[in-house]
């Protein structure tokens, strides 16, 4: 038996190839990743069978890597996490096939992570957990206000009923003309502009805890069109503004509705959008403000996206708790909790 | 040598392990199930029947396309990764040739064309020729459309078998083809690739040297990626993917 606690954990569920070792379940040993947003670049978005030949060519070499960084040999480890849902399914099936394989070549138990759960324990890289605890997770494919009771136990509160906030920024991207994934360049113009168009905050005054942000990318695309009809140009620094404090005040409102539902001793703010600065910002304030007892977690920068790292601090939990897969695992795409 | 075979490229799904030339122990499965599930499982049970360990392995030998996508991306992610990280050599067949290869050693000599549904009436498709103890090859493997395959076998005048994925489409076509007196098509039991075949055929190939760089044969680009290319001409990368 392995007298270090280290974890081996793979991600591939949507378009980054990662490996990672991690110690103790919050020291990051290696966490290498490689990136195939390039590639996607071409396409306007992600191309699932475009995304699953990508991680065929990359797995290896980062398992080698994340090894070799780490400065660990098979012989150290406790354990394989890997991904295996939410996410695509061709991109998932290479993380699954290529961790099941490590597992069994080593006689390593196979722990399955929710990918999910592996963006909130990206925050446990700056603080150690405390419960019950909420986190507000956002990414290109999911919104979501999860309850954690517990170590390792999730309850949806709320999420969203169409678009995810990211594919959102995605699509009106497209429309201002910005290359994919539109997230960064959208917040970068809206630091410079003001909410000047007021677009709808979808739902906000809803007695539940969901999200929807397809009205407000309907409200964005007709403004922006029928402007271009009357040959006017619209200032594309108020519109990214407009659309994203439309975006935040609903993402911030909706967390505070459920934090005064269901007290908790920590807030965790993870997902791609996580990286948006207007959110960081906005949520900090506000929450420091309105909850002053609850401690607002927020995943480092470099961890908001996706990597392994998270999946092996989750991972390394549910080790503990004793969760286990057999080599029979497949990809389970529409994971949830 | 102790050898695992790993074929998943269509259907059927095929594991084998031996000792050089000698069988262990094989299974085949032919569900329409997904790969993913059965793969691993059985991979440990045969070598645990064996009485071998993981480590015990001397070689993996892959079909590495062409065919379904994932079936193909399944089997090779697996060998690939067990070849890493036990630190052993990879061999990669092709996937028509595990069953070609093997059927065409019964024809005396007669070419074996096989041929894997690629949609749309394409077809993967290679042709193997067994002469005076070796076997070559007759028709280079290739994703064409079933018509051009059934032109050239007109053009050749050599009569052939035929083996592989037929729909009633493919048949009819036949039928319907000048060079139909000059095709034989074989039962469908020949169409089942064996992993104990794919072992052999490994056996004694030359193992891939850089085994990070080895990836599916799909023969085809992806929509996205042809129709990108149309658009681009001469615009293309080394490479797509970066490092973080």
């Amino acid at each position: 038996m392995a007298s270090r606690n280290l974890i081996l954990a793979f991600e591939s569920s949507c378009d980054e190839t990662s490996v990672s070792v991690v110690e103790d379940g919050h020291k990051i040993l290696s966490n290498i990743i490689a990136t195939q947003i390039d590639s996607h670049q071409r396409f306007g978005g992600v191309v699932p069978e475009v995304a699953s030949r990508h991680h065929i060519e990359q797995i290896t070499r980062c398992l080698d890597e994340a090894l070799d960084q780490a400065n660990v040999t098979y012989d150290d480890l406790k354990a394989v996490a890997i991904t295996y849902g939410p996410g695509l399914v061709g991109s998932l099936l290479v993380g699954v096939s290529a961790a099941k394989a490590v597992a069994w070549a080593h006689h390593l138990p196979l722990v399955p992570v929710n990918h999910m759960a592996g963006h909130i324990y990206a925050a446990r890289f700056v603080n150690e957990f405390v419960f019950p605890q909420m986190a507000l997770l956002v990414s290109g494919g999911h919104t979501e206000i999860v309850y954690m009771k517990d170590e390792y136990s999730f309850e949806i509160l709320g999420e969203t009923r169409d678009d995810a906030a990211g594919e959102a920024y995605d699509k009106i991207g497209r429309v201002l003309g910005v290359s994919y994934p539109a997230g960064k360049t959208i917040d970068e113009w809206a630091h410079a502009g003001h909410d000047t168009f007021h677009f709808p905050r979808a739902m906000e005054k809803d007695h539940n805890y969901d999200f929807s942000f397809s009205g407000l990318k309907s409200a964005f695309i007709n403004t922006f069109h029928n402007a271009e009809q009357r040959g006017e140009t619209l200032d594309r620094n108020d519109l990214a503004a407009s659309f994203q404090q439309s975006v935040v005040d609903v993402l911030v409102e909706k967390t505070l509705k459920a934090l005064q539902q269901y007290p908790v001793k920590q807030l965790i703010l993870a997902g791609g959008v996580a990286a948006n600065q207007g959110l960081r910002e906005r949520l900090e304030a506000d929450v420091t403000r309105q909850f002053p007892t609850v401690t607002l977690i927020k995943a480092p920068l470099k961890l908001c996206g996706d990597n392994a790292a998270m999946i092996g601090a989750a991972g390394e939990v549910a080790y503990r708790k004793g969760q286990r897969a057999d080599m029979s695992l497949n990809a389970m795409p529409g994971l949830s909790f | 040598m102790k050898i695992l075979a790993i074929d998943t490229s269509n259907h059927p799904l095929s594991i084998a392990i031996t000792d050089d030339d000698q069988l262990i122990a094989t299974t085949t499965l032919n569900l329409t199930k997904n790969h993913s599930i059965y793969v691993m499982p059985t991979i440990e049970k045969l070598v645990a029947i064996a009485g071998w360990q993981p480590a015990d392995l001397d070689r993996i030998v892959v079909a590495k396309g062409p065919g379904s996508y994932t079936g193909v991306r399944i089997a090779v992610t697996t060998a690939k990764t067990l070849a890493d990280t036990l630190q052993i050599d990879l061999v990669g067949v092709s996937s028509l040739k595990v069953i070609g290869a093997h059927v065409a050693q019964l024809q005396a000599g007669r070419p074996t064309i096989v041929i894997f549904n690629a949609r749309r009436n394409n077809v993967f498709a290679a042709g193997y020729q067994a002469q005076q103890g070796q076997m070559n090859e007759w028709l280079a493997q290739q994703h064409m459309s079933f018509e051009d395959l059934l032109q050239l076998v007109e053009e050749r005048q050599e009569a052939v078998s035929m083996v592989g994925e037929f729909d009633a489409q493919f048949d009819e076509q036949v039928a319907q083809s000048p060079a139909h007196s000059l095709i034989t098509r074989l039962p469908a039991n020949y169409a089942i690739p064996s992993a104990y075949d794919l072992a052999i055929l490994g056996r004694s190939a030359q193992p891939v040297t850089q085994l990070d760089e080895f990836v599916p044969d799909y023969l085809r680009i992806t929509e996205a990626e042809a129709n990108w290319q149309k658009k681009h001409p001469g615009e293309l990368k080394q490479s797509y993917v970066r490092e973080v």
